[in-house]
């Protein structure tokens, strides 16, 4: 299958939802898949070109020097190992896949540095002038490419700050028996339960659903709608309706998880959000965000399943950083539920008693 | 109420911070009565443990009342007295069900920030980094605690706290370290750090049956400790001695049969100083800082077994794999499954095989936090550990 970039997965992969059950095999590996470019994985190639140079030049300058036609000197090799350094934090750079193309650009700077060496190894009478001619025709050519790959992933950055589609992949093995994780999920009212960017889903008269999501800047996004499969215990999809502003589907595919070791859920999401500000501002609320991705959203799911309720931390009951200590303002469980507490004497219950405030029912 | 709070690199306050209330149904909220500071809380301290930020509360190793339970916690009632595990752990998840406890899959609300730095998540810490949670922790008057169906173990009258204590944290995670050297009768065990986990593991590992176990320390006093309190039947003073020609004259060139790791190391951080790292790998220019590990591999007996309970946080660099390899060393590790060892810990304390209170050295009052902290960071006054009297 062709693999791109989270900005253009293929237009065939957007129309049913049905279909978006199938290519979950074709995902490689789970948690928040995001398919590999072409582009990138040429960078990869100059990235491991670079650790193997920047390897060679610290190890062994002296074979470098010799293949560069250089003379030998205390000098040339010290550079050599310098240089041996830069490849390899370039190379390195580009392996971890943050800004690949900062770290290609990195590589064609690195590039110009070696031609202006070469050059002047040339200009040295004691050089061997045809390797070193060889040696400056073979930079060149790397130089191409770094050149090319560079500006190839740029424009894929680029192309990331305006997505026209988002599709993502992840998945999760929850301790229950497949009837009961199908069961809450088919209730799709329960989704916002775990589903940090959603407020609410309401099952309508006609059969379709209204959901509701947290929009940037408190603006709240809106769309209708449908169930498009359900195969009880197997799986579901639904997909919005004709004319959302943000058009989306979702797949959820529930399978028995080997050695009685419970439920694999594997769910699918895919968002086109409109273009301009809304939709990058939608882009990076569904896409970017690791604690409201999917996979966060599956973290809490599985937490509501097996505990019963999402757990919160004293940080992470608040939006944003927040030190981990009790605050006046966190909300605590919602005042449905009650607890009991001791009866305290005078001087601790007053201690206490700044804290026993809204939404706490106590005794 | 009165917190100790992480403020900047070596800097702690006891600061007045709202009191905790319930978040969720299976939450308790406990009055701490004593509190401890734990080795592993210096590696906070020293600002090596990434994700901390200015006013964190601190601690890991608490004991105290139970004030308010939550509508889902139904095994304990106001007024019990109890010690709580530090990792945070749901009881139901398959990690758990498998006793598995500090690998809890639902207890680390910022599960994503582990994976990102270990690939997947641990359990949830109380006061141990938003990594871990960033849950308030127990140098407090008073603590939540979640999942207190699960975790908190009620005492019986009669013991007093610092008898019990340490089943929060480091007699269980002594007692995991020599648990883990699958201890046959004559086997020779060789202990790095004689700290107060060391101890713990020294002490269990004679409880286990070890017929020798040796201590490895710089400190003088900490090595007095090991053998008269603990148990171990030799010492090393690696200031003093060369740890590995020592170690062959004591086992007649075999080599202890297991090693404990009680030692571990200062962290390193992630993302870019990856890349960093492993640069430094390739040029040969990381400080040689796993010193324990590493000796404690090289001496491991042919077949033998490395058990490391030290923290370590990120990467190491030159780790001897190709001895590992070809002497069959196995290297056993974890965060101690707390919950899975109080109860059979409690009965041996309650039957008189020992009496953990024996590394406390210190008693301070919660408000002197900080000194606690200087005093154990730099060895002052031969100090051991510390508790804190938080009523």
């Amino acid at each position: 299958m062709q693999t791109q970039g989270m900005s253009g997965y293929p237009d065939e992969r957007r129309q049913m939802a049905g279909q978006a059950v199938d290519t979950l095999e074709d995902a490689r590996g789970v948690g928040l898949a995001q398919r590999e470019s072409r582009a990138v994985r040429r960078a990869m190639g100059l990235g491991w070109f670079s650790v193997a140079l920047g390897l060679a030049e610290i190890v062994a300058p002296a074979a470098v020097a010799a293949i560069a036609g250089a003379r030998i000197r205390p000098q040339t090799l010290s550079t050599l190992r310098l240089l041996g350094v830069r490849e390899l934090v370039s190379g390195l750079g580009i392996l971890s896949k943050t800004r690949p193309d900062v770290w290609l650009w990195s590589r064609v700077a690195g590039d110009a540095m070696d031609l202006a060496l070469l050059g002047k190894t040339l200009a040295s009478p004691k050089s061997e002038h045809a390797r070193t001619m060889t040696s400056i025709a073979s930079v060149l050519g790397v130089t191409a490419l770094d050149v090319w790959s560079a500006i190839e992933c740029s424009r894929e950055e680029r192309g990331l700050a305006e997505p026209d589609g988002i599709h993502v992949l992840s998945a999760i093995t929850v301790n229950r028996p497949r009837e009961e994780v199908y069961r809450y999920w088919r209730d799709l009212e329960h989704l916002p339960t775990f589903m940090a960017h959603l407020e609410s889903v309401t099952m309508q008269e006609n059969g379709r659903s209204k959901w509701v999501a947290n929009g940037p800047m408190g603006l709240p996004i809106e769309w209708e709608a449908e169930i498009v499969a359900d195969q009880p215990n197997e799986n579901l999809a639904w997909r919005s309706c004709e004319g959302s502003d943000v058009p989306n589907q979702g797949s959820v595919r529930f399978l028995d998880a080997p050695g009685g070791r419970g439920t694999e859920v594997r769910v699918e999401l895919a968002y086109d959000p409109p273009a301009g500000a809304l939709g990058a501002a939608v882009a990076k609320l569904f896409g970017a965000e690791p604690a409201q991705g999917i996979a966060g959203d599956l973290r809490r799911f599985k937490q509501v399943i097996e505990t019963g309720e999402v757990l919160h931390s004293d940080a992470s009951i608040h939006k944003g950083m927040h030190p981990a200590r009790p605050s006046r303002s966190s909300t605590p469980m919602s005042t449905s539920t009650s607890s009991t507490s001791a009866t305290r004497n005078e001087s601790t219950g007053s201690e206490r008693s700044g804290s026993r405030q809204e939404g706490q029912v106590t005794r | 109420m009165k917190a100790n709070c992480w403020m900047k690199k070596k800097t702690v306050e006891v600061q007045d911070v709202p009191e905790p209330q319930i978040l969720n149904a299976r939450d308790a909220i406990v009055r701490v009565t004593s509190t401890a500071i734990c080795g592993s809380d210096l590696h906070l301290y020293n600002g090596f443990v990434p994700t901390m930020e200015r006013g964190d509360v601190l601690g890991h190793e608490f004991m105290g009342e139970v004030m308010e339970v939550g509508p889902g916690v139904t095994n304990l009632s106001v007024g019990d007295r109890v010690v709580v595990p530090f990792p945070i752990a749901c009881g139901s998840c398959l990690a758990c069900q498998e006793g598995n406890y500090s690998l809890c899959e639902n207890s680390n609300p910022n599960a994503w920030m582990a994976s990102t730095m270990w690939g997947r998540s641990p359990a949830g810490i109380f006061g141990y980094s938003h990594l871990l949670g960033g849950f308030a922790g127990g140098q407090a008057e008073y603590v939540r605690v979640p999942f207190a169906d699960v975790g908190p173990l009620k005492i019986p009258a009669g013991l007093t706290d610092e008898q019990v204590l340490f089943l929060s944290d480091i007699f269980p995670t002594g007692y995991m370290g020599a648990e883990m050297c699958n201890i046959k009768p004559g086997d020779v065990i060789a202990v790095w750090g004689a700290g107060p986990v060391g101890q713990f593991a020294i002490a269990s590992a004679r409880m286990l049956g070890a017929e020798r176990v040796i201590a490895i320390d710089r400190l003088p006093y900490r090595l007095r400790m090991a053998t008269e309190r603990a148990g171990a039947t030799e010492t090393i003073n690696y200031e003093k001695e060369d740890v590995q020609e020592t170690l062959n004259a004591l086992t007649g060139g075999r080599g202890p049969d297991a090693c404990i790791d009680a030692v571990g190391l200062e962290a390193h951080g992630h993302g870019p100083m990856f890349a960093y790292d492993r640069t430094k790998q390739a040029l040969m220019l990381q400080p040689d800082r796993p010193t324990a590990l590493r000796q404690a591999i090289m001496a491991c007996k042919n077949g033998g077994v490395v058990s490391v309970i030290g923290v370590y946080g990120g990467f190491i660099d030159k780790f001897p794999m190709g001895t590992i390899v070809n002497r069959s060393l196995t290297i056993r590790s974890g965060q101690c499954h707390v919950q899975r060892y109080m109860r059979p810990l409690l009965q041996r304390i309650e039957s008189g095989q020992i009496d953990p209170s024996f590394v406390v050295t210190h008693r301070l009052p919660l408000a002197e936090a900080a000194r606690g902290f200087e005093m154990f960071l730099n060895k002052h006054d031969n100090c051991e550990k510390v508790v804190l009297k938080a009523a």
